[in-house]
């Protein structure tokens, strides 16, 4: 039991170093398809990264929603634009490197009375989450507690949800979609 | 219970450093479509620092069976699934908005366009 609980913890530090080797990687690297690759990686590796944190809903939803499809949204706007990016100028990765290491600091800082990882007694798992855990069953019958609070306990959040990716589907269709195009052309391809 | 506090708060330090390596990405580069993938990077690090306090230590997933006692927090885990979704409806916006950038000013980097945003007058 102590061995799996050993694993499980130097697994999920290995995994996390992948992610900030492919963090820095994307932050190197010039040529943008190269860099949209590394980002579904970096998506992946989270995925993997839920499976060990015992996130499974999470981590199969990150696999097909955030490494499959915005990585194909990606590819699609690269082939819309070009993929090559200008090299930054020095001024203003210093000053970025500034900004960075002082919210890395504060956030540091923050953190120093958080609960430890793992710890059964933090503040997070003695609030609603036993209730959850030990009347889902009873009151709506799922054996999979994350699919009892999506859809019945916080089915508002889940609706809401619904609502941020329809102004989505709507924003992206007035700002690139036919109708628009059609006009375009008609005014002779003038950009406004 | 625990007998060792190995990750204890390191696993926190290195998901903040992804944090600043995607916020890096954002504000130390001029290239749209780089500031999207750097936002990404900086939202899949905030999904994982949620996700690593759901986590107790000898928990399991939150799918009810019997002969397990403990399970690992599923309320973060709901949080984060809304999340992931409307973060792909937020990349597909934005990146609309880049494919829009290219076929007015021709560049997607962003000091080209301001400068010819002054050019324009």
């Amino acid at each position: 039991m102590n061995v799996e609980i050993v694993t499980s913890d130097l697994l999920n530090v290995a995994t996390l170093v992948i992610m900030g080797i492919t963090g820095l990687a994307i932050a190197r690297i010039r040529n943008l398809f190269a860099v949209v690759m590394l980002s579904g990686i970096y998506s992946l590796m989270g995925a993997t990264l839920y499976v060990i944190l015992d996130a499974v809903d999470v981590a199969f939803t990150e696999a097909a929603v955030g490494a499959g499809a915005s990585t194909v949204l990606m590819i699609g706007t690269l082939a819309l634009t070009s993929d090559r990016e200008k090299a930054t100028p020095n001024a203003r990765a210093i000053k970025g490197l500034f900004v960075c290491t002082l919210i890395f600091a504060a956030l540091v800082y923050g953190s120093i009375d958080m609960p430890l990882y793992g710890d059964p007694s933090a503040p997070v798992h003695n609030h609603v989450a036993p209730r959850y855990l030990g009347e889902s069953m009873g009151e709506i019958g799922l054996p999979n507690v994350v699919t009892s609070v999506l859809a019945s306990y916080r089915g508002y959040d889940t609706m809401g949800e619904t609502f941020v990716i329809f102004t989505a589907a709507v924003g992206v269709l007035t700002l690139i979609g036919r109708a628009r195009r059609k006009k375009g052309g008609k005014d002779g391809g003038s950009g406004s | 219970m625990i007998e060792y506090e190995f990750p204890g708060l390191l696993n926190y330090w290195i998901v903040f450093l992804l944090m600043m390596i995607g916020l890096y990405i954002v504000i130390g580069h001029e290239n749209l479509i780089k500031k999207i993938v750097g936002l990404n990077v900086f939202q899949v690090s905030v999904f994982v620092f949620y996700i690593s306090m759901a986590k107790i230590k000898g928990g399991t997933a939150p799918i009810l069976a019997d002969g397990i006692e403990v399970y690992s927090n599923p309320l973060p885990h709901v949080l984060i699934l809304t999340a992931i979704v409307v973060g792909v409806a937020t990349t597909a916006l934005g990146l609309a908005l880049v494919v829009r950038v290219q076929e007015s000013f021709g560049t997607i980097e962003d000091d080209e366009v301001r400068e010819q945003e002054e050019q324009d007058g």
